[in-house]
């Protein structure tokens, strides 16, 4: 059963021109949205290494959310494509390892789209809450639980053995 | 002064590191020279209880293969690591988890099935799967558990060095050992081949110009590969760029794209996922359609980026498969 | 050890910013400071009222300087807002600036929850994941860029005519760069200004000719910015100068040329009257025209077009030789520091509001049509005339048309409720129709443009409040035989009333121009939802945008009337020269590097940078990036296959550290 208070985590990666000022601009305009999202900002989504979306949802993250400027509005001109390219091809990889399409959201949100940032956070965090958690760390050390007995019996014979030793 | 004792143990793998070993040819004379090789299943006649017998710590280096699937690999593994100083994982699969680590796309059941029922040679109407313990005559029998999850060695014990490649290239494993015998090895924890990806040393490098993107994707079953021109350059997806050097580019100067067994360089924790950014950014397309049908040459995204390196890769395993080892769910 | 401080010993301070009640309301900042208080390398932790305050600053110097804090932690409001005052405080107390991370807990957190709980715990995991990241902080410098000391005014409006002015006027080069054949903009069409009824033409020509001789303006007109490069301080802009098959500096604008064109008589609609006059393939735009030389349409010169005409006005120009039919189009390249966007707006067409006629009545016309009627210079000759000559007797205005409408725009124009009772008063002055507004709400904010309002009401002119609904010729009574029926909701009066005019007046809003996106694009700015080019921020930077060194000024921002759009102008300028006079611009370290030793030279980083910042060492066998073209961008650390690109700032275990922090749920 899940835990009732359960509560989706989800890391956003914003980029500092368009969608970090958007949110910027949602707070500015005091929108309300929910508190489930946490955002660290990078100068361009196109720095947004693959590796930090697969360590976030490795370290407990429920959902990973990626924030770029508009195709054809990147200040660096075609960051976000290089995104978006990647963003394809690590949504098919995610895919075929189990994680739900939902968990994973790449969206262009320009520096003007303060109310896009609240809606784009407060669907993904439903959706994320529909799908329950994912709760990797807590898979992690399921999946490991098979080899404890067997490193139980060992540490027993092995204080089994120091035993012997100082008797 | 008595020899450094020296072991080598066979988890699951291929054998093809078994092989490097031998494959030292006249080299491994000089090792034997060297060394007291104390436990060696594959080529001599030692069994476990004589392992159990030795102290702990006697064996200066354990040099183990293959990837941890079973529980009497787990309990090896344990013994190997309780009685060497050093314990070495020696090849992809005991580094990464190697090919066998693939099967952590499918959970228990669906491999033990496939295997016993459905492949197309097996004929087994009884449906009769292995089993950890069975009564006959009286008797017990046991064969080990067979896990959930296919684990690199280091994922079950501690470790102290790794030897990378599918297998280790002789060069690489005479000199971690010449290393060990010396005493001249590096802090520990380290993988002992230069930490430089292959491109450094691949003999097509000077063929690749600076611009190449990519409008398509090709496997090289469909291609002809050209002999001398850098795979990438061929839109063929070769690993290289992702991977530790140290092979001698054995695959690319026998016209074959490197596919990533010496694992990442020490400054990336995700060896797929820094290939598939290196190799998706660079995909010439700029809408998403033409992104998506470029990326389609590319049909199995896990077999490509993932094919020695599932098991320590940040998810380590298709995260949604069974955990409790319960064969009535697939 | 080529990280040094990377994970050693570091004394961290933290500092949790009240804002007032703006954080301190929503979260419980003292929590949030004995929480920090607890993680691994805070030496001191503390919460205060405004940290951005002198004493907030103090506080920090202080604590680096009696602490020996290596590291600075603020939580308080957006780093876009206050990171550079909290690095100035960090080196005024002694330590590298780049010591220092910023949490957003104001923004992201305070402002935009309501659960004192929740935002809480939110503001611990980002106070955490900047403690932990941090850590791996190194020192860095920043780069001095030399400023170019020429700037670039795109539009000759009043708003680049006036940046234009002012920078040349400090002894900068200016480009001054504009689409059509004359500078002037929409002002140049209007006859007079709001409120003070000066003539626009009197205030507005002394400038244009100001530019035109200025020894430091250089004015290109029938030209367009196509392509730009570089970032500020150091933009390259190509510009397409277009063939006006006359040569400037040959031609006097003694518009003989004109008279002996083979057409007799102006023949295609005049774009300066709005189409209200005819000219010829050869014309001036209009009689002020800046520069005032002749130009050849080449859609409608039969000499550009076919080669077979008799070129009676080469004969015209005589020994000048000005005529040129071999002028091609034109790249120019130019080098500037900084860019002045007044590109101004476009004009609503009527016509998607079809229930109003325009396009159907003749006698609908839109309001800058009355404008060129009601000018003296204009095709009338300042006579305000229905189609067939005769004099209206009554006219009506009908405001907010294509503004404040859900199913055009949404935004108010601004000006249309000035200019029409402005137009109103010219009715009023040059005939003795009966003037009739219809209005939604009368708007005039600007200095003494509630005077004129009431001027306006003593002048007789009637304002009836309401949406008009429709415009037609259906006459249902006697009297509305041969007029316009206005029909409305008179919302004052509570009915719907039907009002004959003779001649009826559009108040058309004002639009982004159509090509506002590709502009847009061209100066790397952003657009709000709207159109209108973005300001950086709306009230402390409301001329500058997200791109250093490209200002915007003037209607192009949104609409405003003429004195705004001189201010913005004259505050773009001031902008700029503080750049230039500064000499020099400090950038952001954010640069990615190479680590030479790990790079295996596998190119696959150099087709990735749009700024050509990396390229390959054929000696080294290795890949480098030349820091001074790089923008930070970290694309390329993000695709590095080996790792073995790093960005300042931004660096692999700074993000990984976070990464970590933010999923930290106390």
């Amino acid at each position: 059963m899940p835990d009732p208070n359960w509560q989706p985590r989800i890391v956003a990666f914003f980029c500092n021109w368009c969608t970090y000022t958007a949110a910027d601009l949602a707070g500015v305009s005091r929108l309300k949205y929910a508190p489930n999202v946490r955002v660290i900002r990078l100068m361009c989504s196109g720095r947004v290494d693959p590796q930090f979306i697969l360590d976030a949802l490795a370290r407990g993250a429920d959902g990973v959310l990626i924030g770029g400027c508009h195709i054809g509005d990147c200040h660096y001109v075609e960051g976000n494509l290089k995104t978006l390219r990647r963003f394809q091809m690590l949504k098919r990889l995610l895919h075929d390892l189990g994680i739900e399409d939902q968990r994973v959201r790449l969206e262009w949100i320009s520096a003007s789209e303060g109310e896009r940032v609240k809606m784009v956070i407060n669907e993904m965090v439903e959706q994320v809450r529909t799908l329950g958690p994912l709760n990797l760390p807590k898979r992690f050390a399921d999946w490991d639980r098979e080899m404890t007995s067997l490193e139980e019996s060992i540490r027993e014979k092995e204080r089994e053995e120091a035993e012997v030793v100082h008797a | 002064m008595p020899k450094p004792k020296i072991a080598f143990y066979w988890c699951a793998s291929c054998g093809g590191c078994e092989e490097a070993v031998v494959d030292l040819a006249e080299d491994i004379l000089g090792v034997v020279e060297a060394v007291d090789i104390v436990f060696w299943p594959v080529a001599m006649d030692f069994k476990k209880k004589d392992v159990e017998a030795m102290p702990d710590q006697s064996i200066v280096a354990t040099l183990l293969n293959g990837a941890i699937r079973t529980s009497e690999q787990e309990e090896m593994a344990h013994l190997l690591r309780r009685k060497s100083q050093f314990l070495i994982a020696y090849g992809a699969c005991a580094q990464l988890g190697g090919i066998p680590s693939l099967a952590n796309q499918f959970s228990r059941e669906q491999l033990l099935r496939y295997v016993y029922e459905e492949t197309p040679t097996m004929v087994n109407d009884a449906k009769t799967r292995p089993q950890s313990t069975f009564q006959n005559n009286g008797h017990t029998v046991t064969l080990p558990e067979f896990r959930n999850v296919v684990r690199a060695l280091d994922q079950v014990v501690g470790v102290d060095y790794y030897i990378p490649g599918c297998p280790p290239t002789p060069k690489i494993t005479k000199a971690a050992v010449g290393a060990l015998l010396e005493g001249k090895l590096p802090p520990k924890g380290g993988v002992l081949a230069p930490d430089i990806a292959l491109c450094d040393q691949c003999p097509r490098k000077a063929t690749k110009p600076t611009n190449v993107s990519f409008t398509e994707f090709k496997r090289p079953h469909t291609t002809h590969l050209d002999p001398g021109k850098c795979f990438l350059t061929q839109s063929v997806v070769c690993m290289g760029p992702a991977t530790r050097g140290g092979c001698e580019a054995v695959c690319t100067r026998g016209n074959m794209p490197c596919s990533g067994c010496f694992g990442p360089t020490s400054r990336v924790r995700d060896q797929g996922a820094k290939m598939l950014s290196s190799l998706c950014a660079n995909v010439a397309s700029k809408d998403e359609g033409g992104i998506s049908g470029i990326l389609s040459g590319i049909p199995d995204p896990v077999g490509t980026f993932y094919r020695y390196g599932l098991a320590k890769s940040l998810l380590r395993r298709k995260v949604d498969l069974p955990t409790d080892g319960d064969r009535a769910k697939s | 050890m080529k990280h040094e401080n990377s994970n050693g010993d570091v004394r961290i301070g933290f500092y949790i910013c009240h804002c007032g009640a703006n954080i301190a309301g929503t979260v419980d900042c003292p929590a949030v400071a004995a929480y920090a208080a607890k993680l691994p390398g805070v030496v001191v932790s503390r919460d205060y009222k405004y940290m951005c305050s002198d004493p907030g600053q103090e506080l920090i110097q202080q604590d680096i300087r009696e602490h020996r804090l290596s590291r600075v932690v603020v939580a308080s409001c957006s780093p876009l807002l206050h990171e550079q005052t909290f690095r100035n405080a960090c080196a005024a107390g002694g330590l590298n600036p780049f010591y220092f991370q910023m949490v957003n807990v104001r923004e992201h957190d305070s402002w935009v929850h309501t659960d004192r709980a929740e935002a809480t715990a939110k503001a611990k995991a980002l106070a955490h994941a900047a403690i932990r990241r941090v850590r791996f902080h190194r020192a860095l410098e920043t780069a001095k860029v030399r400023i170019h000391p020429d700037v670039l005014v795109v539009g000759g409006g009043i708003a680049g005519i006036h940046a234009a002015l002012t920078l040349g006027n400090a002894g900068k080069q200016v480009y001054l760069v504009e689409r059509e054949p004359s500078i002037g903009g929409h002002m140049a069409k209007f006859d007079k200004t709001f409120p003070t009824l000066d003539c626009a033409a009197c205030i507005l020509t002394p400038k244009m000719s100001a530019v035109r001789s200025h020894q430091n303006i250089t004015l290109w007109t029938c030209s367009e910015v196509v392509k730009v490069e570089g970032y500020v301080g150091n933009y390259t802009v190509t510009v397409k100068r277009k063939p006006r098959y006359v040569n400037e500096e040959l031609c006097v604008g003694c518009q003989e040329c004109i008279k002996a064109c083979v057409f007799k008589e102006g023949k295609f609609p005049d774009e300066f009257n709005v189409g209200l006059s005819k000219r010829k393939p050869i014309y001036i735009p209009f009689p002020q025209a800046v520069p005032q030389v002749v130009l050849i349409d080449p859609e409608r010169c039969i000499q550009v077009k076919t080669g077979r005409c008799k070129q009676t006005c080469l004969e015209a120009c005589a020994d000048r030789h000005a005529i040129d039919f071999t002028q091609k189009e034109q790249l120019v390249e130019i080098k500037v520091g900084n860019i002045i966007v007044a590109t101004g707006f476009k004009l609503f067409d009527a016509k998607r509001i079809p229930q109003y006629g325009y396009g159907l009545y003749p006698n609908v016309v839109t309001s800058i049509e009355l404008e060129r009627l009601v000018t003296s210079s204009g095709p009338t000759a300042g006579d305000i005339v229905l189609r067939d000559g005769r004099t209206p007797k009554s006219v009506g205005f009908i405001l907010c048309v294509g503004s404040r409408d859900l199913k055009t725009n949404r935004w108010c124009s601004r000006t249309c409720c000035m200019h029409s009772m402005k137009l109103a008063q010219l009715v009023r002055e040059h005939t003795d129709a009966d003037v009739t507004v219809f209005y939604m709400d009368i708007r005039a904010p600007g200095k003494g443009c509630e005077e004129f309002y009431d001027k306006s009401l003593k002048e007789g002119i009637q304002f009836v409040r309401g949406r008009v609904a429709e415009v037609t010729d259906w006459a249902l009574a006697p009297e509305e035989e041969g007029k316009l029926v206005i029909r409305v909701e008179d919302t004052l009066a509570g009915f719907v009333r039907r009002i004959p005019v003779d001649m009826i007046v559009l108040a058309v809003g004002m639009e982004p121009q159509a090509d506002a996106q590709e502009v847009r694009r061209l100066f790397n700015m952003s657009c709000g939802s709207e159109g209108w080019f973005l300001e950086k921020h709306p009230k402390l930077a409301p001329v500058s945008t997200f791109t250093d060194g490209v200002f915007i000024a003037g209607c192009c921002q949104g609409p405003k009337d003429i004195p705004d759009s001189i201010a913005q102008a004259g505050a773009a300028a001031a902008e700029a020269l503080a750049l230039i006079d500064k000499g020099y611009i400090e950038q952001e370290p954010n640069t990615a590097y190479i680590e030479e030793a790990d790079c295996s030279g596998c190119k696959s980083c150099i087709p990735l940078c749009p700024y050509t910042a990396i390229a390959f060492d054929e000696a080294k066998q290795k890949a480098t990036i030349n820091a001074a073209l790089c923008k930070g961008c970290g694309t390329c650390v993000a695709a590095c296959p080996s790792g073995s690109i790093r960005q300042n700032l931004f660096e692999d275990e700074e993000i990984f550290s976070e990464i970590e922090g933010v999923l930290s749920y106390a």
